[in-house]
């Protein structure tokens, strides 16, 4: 579903990706974790082109991502082709961005409406049978602002899932949240992962990590340090630097 | 507590009381009562002396109130002031986002020209353009360098009214666009990562999520620059249209009643600007929706609700209620 294949990505001098190589099958849940600085945002932010790679490529769902390949030459593509890339994608920010002038049944309508030119009343319902699901029915036309952190990143997480996506991104969608309030998010998380949905998750959850994921990613200083079950990653690391970190989170 | 033995051992203590159950004593205030009479007082011998003081010439004010030439400068001021704020609107979103483009020189062009703009003072681009047909005699369409389709002589194109309309409006832009330029950056980054997130495209992006949110900055400084513009267009005298000040000036220049029918154009720039004033509250209020975490209320309601709660209170039996 998603292959890295030797990403590279500089800000400046500064080499914040280096080489990066893994894969995502379908159906797989991802988790990312690494201390703070590590590029795992970096990491996700290119999945979907919020950063633009110096080296290397990406493919979701088979197709390179940000280039067309024409007679062995990369060609950039349009902003019209990577928004029609990006549709596909899902993502969910550390701070929501929800839409403050929206309600949250305008902010899960929007895209579908607007970008994919679907049909009011259909997506409206579908809309509404998210905000259900993700547990908002009563809270539909309450401003972001009405709303607290956890209603907001589950709007969020149903305006995301509005457009079908076939693959989700979270962005450490707990760590703005009070710690009474993370359990509700994750629990949105956890069944979206039991339904099938194909995720990376950057997150400081271990003990989501170690439940949802099949694989965990351990990122230092812009490499993938190890990666494999939970069970391994978290239970048995076999590196001094995911033993340090986790002895720290955990 | 224990030392007082003498009372509140066997006299029973009354319960506490609980505010919104008990009378409640509002504080007095004197000094506020003071200074409301002072203004009134000052604000009746104004009233008084203007209308009895016979120079002030009412009855003229009323006369040419409605007058043809009135009315025509009338129309002239309005039309103005619509044409060239929505140049200045269209025109100042366009430098705006010329002004935040990744490209350098449309960066530097939309600079360029905010800085010359603002920079002169707009009297004179008032005159530059009416005496357009100086500089360049004759105006010309075609290919830049090349053959020419059409041309026309500057002084058939550029009559006075269209010299007012260009001075106005090419002067109204560069201030819209730095307005317009704070408003679009006031809005978080957040936004439009999501906004790309979602698939939306830059211009997409642009009228969904990022104007409706930027108007909350952008519209009262907007409401300023149309009443300072619906008074500025009063400069326009200079090459002779006549808009409500000038025919109002043309009316006194003969009967010499200068004081009369100044102000009776005052009265009719206060009428338009409070009617203005009265739209850009509601303009404002529809883009104020969901930042806060209070639900709206229109000022009717506000007006309501605080009546509700004053009978409530009085209901009480609140004494001594004073003016907030
Ligand atoms: N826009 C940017 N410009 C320059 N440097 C950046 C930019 N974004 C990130 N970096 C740098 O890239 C590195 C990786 O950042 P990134 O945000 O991916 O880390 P992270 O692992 O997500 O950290 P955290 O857990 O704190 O979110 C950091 O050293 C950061 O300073
Ligand atoms: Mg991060």
């Amino acid at each position: 579903m998603v292959s890295f294949s030797k990403v590279r990505k500089y800000f400046g001098d500064n080499e914040v990706l280096k080489s990066i190589t893994f894969d995502v099958a379908p159906r797989e849940v991802l988790c990312i974790i690494g201390p703070s600085g590590s590029g795992k945002s970096t990491l996700l932010r290119c999945i979907n082109q919020l950063e633009r790679i110096d080296g290397g490529r990406i493919d979701v769902d088979g197709a390179m991502v940000g280039y067309t390949e024409h007679s062995g030459r990369l060609h950039e593509m349009h902003p019209r082709q990577i928004s029609r890339q990006r549709t596909d994608i899902g993502m969910v920010f550390q701070n929501f961005n929800l839409f403050p002038h929206m309600t949250a049944l305008q902010n899960v309508c929007v895209s579908p409406v607007k970008v994919r030119r679907e049909r009011k009343a259909e997506v409206r319902e579908r809309a509404e049978q998210l905000l259900r699901r993700v547990g908002l029915g009563d809270r539909m036309n309450h401003y972001p602002r009405q709303l607290s952190g956890g209603q907001q990143q589950r709007v969020a997480i149903a305006r995301a899932l509005a457009m079908k996506p076939q693959l989700m991104l979270f962005d450490e969608p707990t760590s703005a949240l009070d710690p009474e309030l993370v359990g509700e998010v994750l629990d949105v998380m956890k069944d979206l992962a039991a339904e099938g949905m194909t995720m990376v998750v950057v997150t400081h959850e271990i003990g989501f990590a170690r439940e949802v994921a099949d694989t965990v990613a351990f990122m230092d200083g812009g490499v993938v340090v190890e990666s494999g079950p939970p069970a391994q990653v978290i239970g048995d690391p076999q590196h001094q630097r995911t033993r340090d970190f986790l002895s720290k989170v955990l | 507590m224990s030392t007082d033995v003498s009372s509140g051992a066997e006299t029973k203590a009354p319960p506490p009381l609980h505010l919104g159950e008990a009378p409640t004593v509002g504080l007095k205030h004197p000094s506020r009562w003071i200074a409301v009479l002072v203004v009134f007082v000052l604000a009746a011998m104004a009233v008084h002396s203007a209308i009895t003081n016979p120079n002030f010439r009412w009855d003229l004010v009323g006369d040419y109130f409605w007058a043809a030439p009135i009315m025509d400068g009338l129309r002239v001021t309005l039309t103005l002031t619509v044409i060239c704020m929505a140049i200045g609107l269209v025109l100042g979103t366009a430098l705006a986002l010329m002004r935040l483009s990744p490209n350098p020189v449309l960066r530097s062009a939309a600079f360029g020209y905010v800085w010359l703009l603002r920079g002169v003072p707009l009297l004179v681009q008032l005159i530059v353009w009416y005496n357009l047909s100086a500089l360049y005699p004759r105006l010309s369409l075609g290919i830049p360098f090349g053959p020419e389709f059409v041309s026309f002589e500057s002084n058939h194109v550029i009559t006075a009214y269209t010299a007012a309309i260009l001075g106005l409006g090419l002067n109204q832009a560069a201030y819209m666009a730095e307005i317009i330029r704070a408003g679009l950056q006031s809005v978080d980054e957040g936004q439009l990562e999501a906004a790309s997130a979602l698939g939306m495209g830059r211009l997409r992006t642009m009228m969904t999520v990022v104007l409706p949110q930027a108007m909350r900055v952008i519209l009262p400084p907007t409401g300023n620059e149309t009443i300072t513009m619906l008074k500025q267009t009063s400069l326009v005298s200079v090459v002779a249209v006549a808009d409500l000040l000038y025919s109002t000036q043309l009316i006194y220049a003969k009967n010499f009643q200068t004081i009369p029918l100044l102000i009776m154009a005052c009265i009719w720039y206060l009428i338009i600007i409070s009617l203005l004033s009265v739209g850009q509250y509601y303009l404002e209020r529809h883009f104020k929706r969901g930042s806060s975490r209070q639900q709206h209320k229109s000022l009717w309601q506000h007006l309501r609700r605080t009546a509700a709660l004053r009978r409530d209170t009085s209901a009480l039996g609140t004494e001594g209620s004073t003016p907030r």
